[in-house]
């Protein structure tokens, strides 16, 4: 089981930014917009130069050629991007083949072309497309946001799910309060530059 | 075979030419009239001027003034790659890739040429080196200003895609693979469509100029031939280093996508 732990992370306007999530749990990241949610996901996928440290179990940041951090700390961005023709040549071969049902998609869609899919299920896909890498850090940036309310549950039961079982330390950045309320095991609220717990009671 | 020398005067008369041409564009409005004159202008005078300069070159045929007049062409050819990208490295790392890589094709394969193939006396002779490298920087300049704003303009686009899949735990190389092989494509693309049309859709301006002079057009040809490898091989080494070593550029040691470091057009 390996924790995330930031230790005085500094990006944009956040500054001192420390927090601990454990294996298999999720700590929902909410704010308002343009607060630097999404600019603190990418600071921890060492995406954007930042001040502190970011550590995976013992494992320092910095110590890793940074292409190798990031296939263990993997973000999902609120947009996901295809850039090959096919839904299948974005995935390795055994991603392909086990694409679970949860997701709703029908049998053979990873032969459809990408310009095909709509931006809901993009996002569904986009999530699998990291999940197949076994990392041990999932960063998603508003993983829902395009989804109607029922799809958004049980992919929320589904992502829940695969959490848990495979032990990944989540940083979740949301919006929607019932949603904080469903997933979360920690819930952080950005006020002005730093970062705090909320207790709970939203 | 004796060369008829052209008189001024009979420049005069294409120059008319163009004057016409002026005329009939300034009174049809088509708005090239300025840029037509101001071009015919130029061309005159630093064709002029060149011309001083070679006979100066010729009759003198020191190694250091050689050297200094390959040095001005290298500069001029940098500057004139920078001018070419819209959006381009900030500070002088565009100038220094551009130039850099144009240093390291076009004078290798140049002076390989000379040495090796060609073969003068010395080496250095002017009448060869100083056409060729002209030829050679003339065309890598191309290739690597194509290239160079190829591979920022598309990665400027690109942007998303490139980030994610970093994301994805992609090293910066492959994340960049798809966007260098098309930079590289289309530095080289000239070179090789003008190999492929030689001869059949247009006769090369070094032949047609030889066959002019007096050469033999065997003779010609064989050097045609040889020009155009080398400028091939010139611009695709070229286009190769400035496209590595502009992609290296656009990362960081951390391997992030660092569009801060590209001047805005």
């Amino acid at each position: 089981m390996t924790d995330l732990v930031l230790e005085n992370l500094c990006i944009g306007t956040l500054s001192n930014v420390s927090l601990t999530v454990p294996g298999g749990q999720v700590g929902c990241v909410s704010g308002p917009s343009g607060s630097g949610k999404s600019r603190l996901l990418r600071a921890v996928a060492d995406l954007e130069p930042h001040g502190g440290a970011v550590f995976v179990g013992d494992t320092c940041q910095r110590e890793l050629p940074a292409h190798q951090w990031r296939s263990r700390v993997v973000m999902v961005p609120a947009d996901s991007q295809w850039w090959f023709e096919e839904v299948g040549a974005h995935f390795p071969d055994d991603g392909k083949a086990g694409l679970p049902s949860a997701l709703g998609f029908p049998p053979g869609v990873m032969a459809w072309s990408v310009s095909r899919l709509s931006s809901g299920e993009r996002q569904r896909l986009a999530l699998w497309r990291a999940l197949v890498l076994e990392p041990e850090v999932l960063l998603l940036d508003e993983p829902t946001a395009n989804l109607d309310n029922d799809s958004t549950e049980a992919i929320e039961t589904w992502l829940l799910e695969e959490i848990r079982r495979r032990q990944i330390a989540v940083l979740w950045v949301a919006h929607d309060v019932g949603q904080i309320h469903r997933v979360s095991d920690a819930h952080y609220r950005i006020l002005g530059a730093s970062l705090e717990r909320a207790n709970g009671s939203d | 075979m004796e060369v008829i020398d052209l008189a001024w005067w009979k420049l005069g008369l294409a120059a008319i030419l163009v004057l016409a041409l002026a005329a009939t564009g300034y009174l049809a409005r088509l708005g090239i009239t300025r840029n037509l004159l101001i071009a015919a202008v130029r061309t005159v005078i630093q064709l002029a001027l060149i011309g001083v300069v070679l006979e100066a070159l010729f009759s003198s045929s020191g190694f250091y003034w050689i050297a200094l007049m390959a040095l001005v062409m290298l500069l001029v050819a940098g500057r004139e790659v920078v001018a070419r990208q819209d959006r381009r490295l900030k500070g002088w790392w565009a100038f220094g890739i551009g130039t850099g890589s144009m240093f390291v094709s076009s004078f290798a394969v140049t002076v390989l040429a000379l040495t090796v193939v060609i073969g003068p006396e010395p080496w250095y002779a002017p009448q060869y080196a100083i056409p060729l490298l002209g030829m050679m920087l003339g065309n890598t300049m191309t290739g690597v200003s194509l290239a160079l704003d190829r591979l920022n303009e598309t990665v400027w686009r690109q942007r998303g895609v490139i980030e994610n899949r970093l994301m994805l735990g992609q090293s910066w190389k492959k994340a960049l693979e798809d966007i260098r092989r098309d930079a590289m494509r289309s530095g080289m693309m000239p070179s090789i469509n003008a190999m492929a049309a030689a001869g059949i859709v247009s006769l090369p301006g070094m032949m047609t100029g030889q066959i002019l002079a007096g050469s033999p057009p065997a003779v010609a040809v064989k050097y045609q031939i040889l020009v155009m490898l080398i400028i091939s091989v010139g611009t695709g080494f070229g286009a190769l280093m400035a496209v590595s070593w502009g992609g290296r550029r656009l990362f960081d040691d951390r391997e992030r996508l660092r569009l801060d470091r590209l001047e805005k057009p």
